[in-house]
């Protein structure tokens, strides 16, 4: 097994600084936003967006946690059931511009069962996708917004994006999993 | 809860199967569920490619209700079987009706039938998934899960609680099912009422039996009242339902008296036999919680029931 640094620290701070940026250029009214982190990394990464937006444009939004084990399409190939994580929406989502942010955007299934799990909570305005890292190989037609980083991968690669919060650094690490190698 | 724990049943038979950590792991997941019953769309699609049938062999309005409801909260396709308007009465064994069912590719059943180790009996008869609603004098897991789920909420953990258990406990499932699962999380229990109404052997049960009410009361956080079946009256078990008031029914100056235990009940309630009126509609009285609380607890046990890969 090997292991790639391809995110240090730094340049990961500098790429919440343009995501944050780039999700409050749309809107006149930043108060009309509201960021949803997927579980888990994506809640520490939205609230780094939180954190930042608020650090710039002096507006803290509104933040909600969402676990979409019940609405994924994939969990039955898998032989045990999935512990669920928790779902918080502490706001009213409705005519809110929501923004779902995730840390690896990969075969789109993830952000398709979000949208289905952000509808039960109401009618939001619009929603829009944030990842951290985008590796390619999407299964659905779904793309994101706002991207962070393209790291085109193969199958047999693993992205494992670290957050401060959890795992005691920011950084993202390609791992290429053992293969047939001669 | 270590992180290498790992839920491994395939049915809920009863909590004598079920390990401390398999009933936090529940408990912990029903939680979840919670949360969606709040939502302004309280539906999931997660069991949207799963049959259900409730097998129900003896009468029950709210447990059938509130599986239908978790079924329904989850997407699955349900359907219900009474004996009273079935082939039953036509002479059709039970072997014999759920083989049928299972011919019509059914994933779980809900079986509540009056025979102590019937849900076992299905168990090992069809390949479905099953959840025991209730056997016999035999076992209720999910009405004891629900009041352990409901007591969590309201002190923060089951370990260290007291709690009384009231009333009939010899003829109950509700109380066996809560008697193993409140000793496994660590709970103290008394079982309290007339001589007539106390099972042959508690001390294998791991509770202690007492004969007054206000002892218990004082001594108590929980108090769980059971219901008195009215058929049990004329068997000489207890002389009048006057009488089981008089000294097993918790009053309106017990509140008054006792000002710290919280009372509960698995309904329905006999008001002006185990509770009075005014005890019932009480703040001390989280009974409605234990409903709600119900249809989450039903939720996660479906879920995690239902499979990863058909096998």
């Amino acid at each position: 097994m090997q292991a790639a640094e391809i995110l240090t620290d730094e340049q990961y701070g500098k790429i919440i600084n343009r995501l944050a940026h780039q999700i409050v250029e749309p809107y006149d009214d930043v108060a009309s936003l509201a960021l949803v982190g997927m579980q888990r990394r994506g809640v520490f990464l939205a609230k780094m967006l939180q954190e930042r937006i608020h650090h710039f444009y002096n507006h803290k939004l509104p933040l909600g946690v969402l676990d979409v084990t019940f609405y994924r399409d994939d969990f039955r190939t898998k032989l045990k059931m999935p512990t669920v994580q928790v779902t918080e929406i502490p706001f009213d989502l409705t005519e809110k511009h929501v923004v779902l942010v995730d840390d690896v955007l990969y075969t789109g299934r993830t952000i398709r069962a979000a949208m289905d799990a952000l509808m039960s909570f109401g009618r939001p305005a619009s929603i829009k996708a944030c990842c951290l890292i985008d590796r390619g190989h999407r299964e659905l037609p779904i793309q994101a917004d706002y991207t962070g980083m393209f790291v085109p991968t193969y199958q047999n690669e693993e992205i494992q994006v670290e957050v401060a919060g959890l795992d005691g650094i920011n950084r993202v690490m390609v791992i290429q999993k053992e293969s047939a190698e001669t | 809860m270590s992180t290498d724990y790992e839920f491994n049943h395939r049915h809920l038979l009863g909590l004598a199967d079920y390990s401390a950590q398999d009933i936090q792991y529940v408990l912990s997941q029903a939680d979840r569920f919670l949360e969606i019953l709040n939502r302004p769309v309280p539906k999931i699609p997660t069991l949207r490619d799963k049959t259900i049938v409730n097998l129900f062999y003896e009468n029950s309005t709210r447990t059938r209700l509130s599986f239908e409801l978790a079924q329904k909260r989850m997407g699955a396709d349900v359907v219900n079987f009474s004996s009273s308007s079935s082939s039953v009465s036509k002479g059709e064994s039970l072997k014999d009706t759920i083989r049928n069912i299972e011919s019509m590719k059914i994933d779980m059943v809900v079986v509540r039938h009056s025979s102590p180790g019937t849900a076992h009996f299905v168990a090992r008869t069809v390949n479905a998934a099953i959840l025991n609603a209730g056997d016999g004098a035999h076992e209720h897991p999910t009405q004891a899960l629900l009041d352990m789920f409901t007591m969590r909420q309201k002190f923060g953990k089951v370990a260290g609680l007291k709690v009384v258990i009231i009333g009939d406990i010899a003829h109950s499932r509700v109380v066996r099912s809560n008697i193993i699962g409140l000793r496994k999380l660590g709970a103290e229990v008394i079982i309290c009422g007339p001589k007539t109404l106390m099972p042959p052997s508690p001390d294998e049960l791991g509770v202690t039996v007492s004969h007054d009410l206000e002892a218990c009361l004082e001594w108590c956080d929980v108090a769980m009242a059971l219901r008195i079946q009215m058929e049990r009256q004329g068997q000489g078990l207890f002389p009048s339902l006057r009488e089981y008031h008089e000294r097993f029914g918790i009053k309106k100056r017990h509140l008054k008296e006792f000002p710290n235990f919280t009372i509960m009940h698995p309904g329905p309630v006999n008001r002006g036999v185990e509770l009075e009126s005014e005890v019932a509609d009480s703040e001390r009285s989280i009974i409605l919680n234990q409903v709600t609380n119900g249809l989450a607890v039903r939720m996660a046990a479906l879920y995690l029931l239902s499979g990863g890969q058909r096998i």
